[in-house]
């Protein structure tokens, strides 16, 4: 299976998620710039953490404009798996890829730690290999991760079951302790209503091996694989 | 002539950093500010035919790029030396017609 990671100016975890997914996970990568225009033959694009464009005008703005995310959104369309991460996830809402926008956390700090969250939903490419309701301890470093979102456009979220990670405590419980920004209904992650596009404010990337303090995120990227192979057997046996 | 964007939170939505501000000068001793809201302001330089060219421009440009229409709401003046300044207000997306007066 082959990744596509796309590098913008100020992307900072491109390359955490190259080696999960190549030296980890053992699948191929590439590295893509902001300024291609083809995203090539990738089964799957992740839009990295970081600060493109240094955040500027606000986080996402500006990236959501690079050339090549006429192609991510193209490829977003035809049905690919795109999964974005922290700032990825901040370019999908200014895209209009993922719906909702962010604001900066409630209590203004840049918050850096390991914390929890569950996987709500498992069938996305990005959680296919989960369990429902399964724990992750995984890092989140940022200061805009502070999820908004209309009162019905949340609504719709919670009913088409959008919502596909929530922080949550370390024995899973849904509080407002547990939740680092503000976010609304704790939630960390969402997918498109299609399904194939999802964004995390957390870094599954940064928690691929116990050496770096959990291997909980390894399941996203596992989860894509899964997703990758039954896909081609469905398009193999059709052909069959 | 220059057209002036001012992007602000729309009133629905916390603004955690106006708070902040809000505190602080509370704590100066302005207790009579009773809130603060921050937002953006962004001055555009604009060659065009007139002042209503350079609203329906810089709504456009608000639209598209300085503002967030999930979370924000803008507001235009266009200053034209001493021609006066025509206004734009906008809380809504890109669909809602620019108000342009004079």
């Amino acid at each position: 299976m082959k990744f596509a990671v796309v590098v913008f100016p100020g992307s900072n975890c491109d390359h955490d998620a190259y080696h999960a997914i190549t030296h980890v996970l053992g699948q191929d990568a590439d590295l893509v710039w902001h300024k291609d225009t083809s995203l090539a033959s990738a089964d799957a694009v992740i839009l990295p953490g970081g600060f493109a464009h240094g955040d500027y005008l606000r986080t996402g703005a500006i990236a959501r404009f690079s050339p090549i995310m006429q192609a991510v959104t193209r490829f977003a369309a035809a049905g690919g798996p795109v999964l974005g991460i922290c700032n990825g996830f901040q370019v999908l809402l200014e895209a209009g890829l993922l719906p909702g926008a962010m604001l900066r956390n409630r209590d203004l700090h840049f918050r850096c730690e390991f914390l929890h969250v569950r996987v709500e939903q498992t069938d996305t490419p990005f959680t296919a290999a989960c369990q429902p309701g399964q724990l992750m301890q995984v890092p989140i470093a940022h200061g805009d991760g502070n999820y908004y979102a209309e009162p019905e456009v949340i609504a719709r979220l919670e009913r088409n079951r959008q919502v596909v990670f929530r922080y949550v405590s370390r024995t899973g419980a849904e509080t407002d302790e547990a939740n680092p920004n503000g976010s609304l209904n704790n939630i960390a992650g969402i997918c498109n209503e299609a399904r194939n596009v999802v964004g995390l404010m957390p870094h599954p990337e940064r928690a691929c091996e116990l050496a770096v303090g959990s291997a909980d995120g390894l399941v996203v990227f596992e989860s894509a694989l899964k997703w990758d192979r039954s896909t081609k057997s469905v398009m193999g046996s059709g052909v069959v | 002539m220059q057209a002036r964007v001012f992007v602000t939170l729309k009133p629905s939505v916390f603004d955690p950093q106006g708070t902040t501000v809000a505190e602080a000068l509370h704590t100066l001793g302005y207790a009579s500010v009773r809130d603060v809201r921050q937002g953006k302001y962004f001055e555009l330089e604009i060659d065009a035919p007139s002042p209503e060219e350079a609203v329906r421009l810089a709504s456009e440009a608000a639209d598209k790029l300085l503002s967030n229409p999930v979370i924000e709401s803008y507001r235009i003046e266009v200053v034209d030396g001493g021609a006066g300044a025509s206004v734009a207000n906008r809380s809504a997306g890109p669909s809602a017609p620019a108000k342009v007066a004079r």
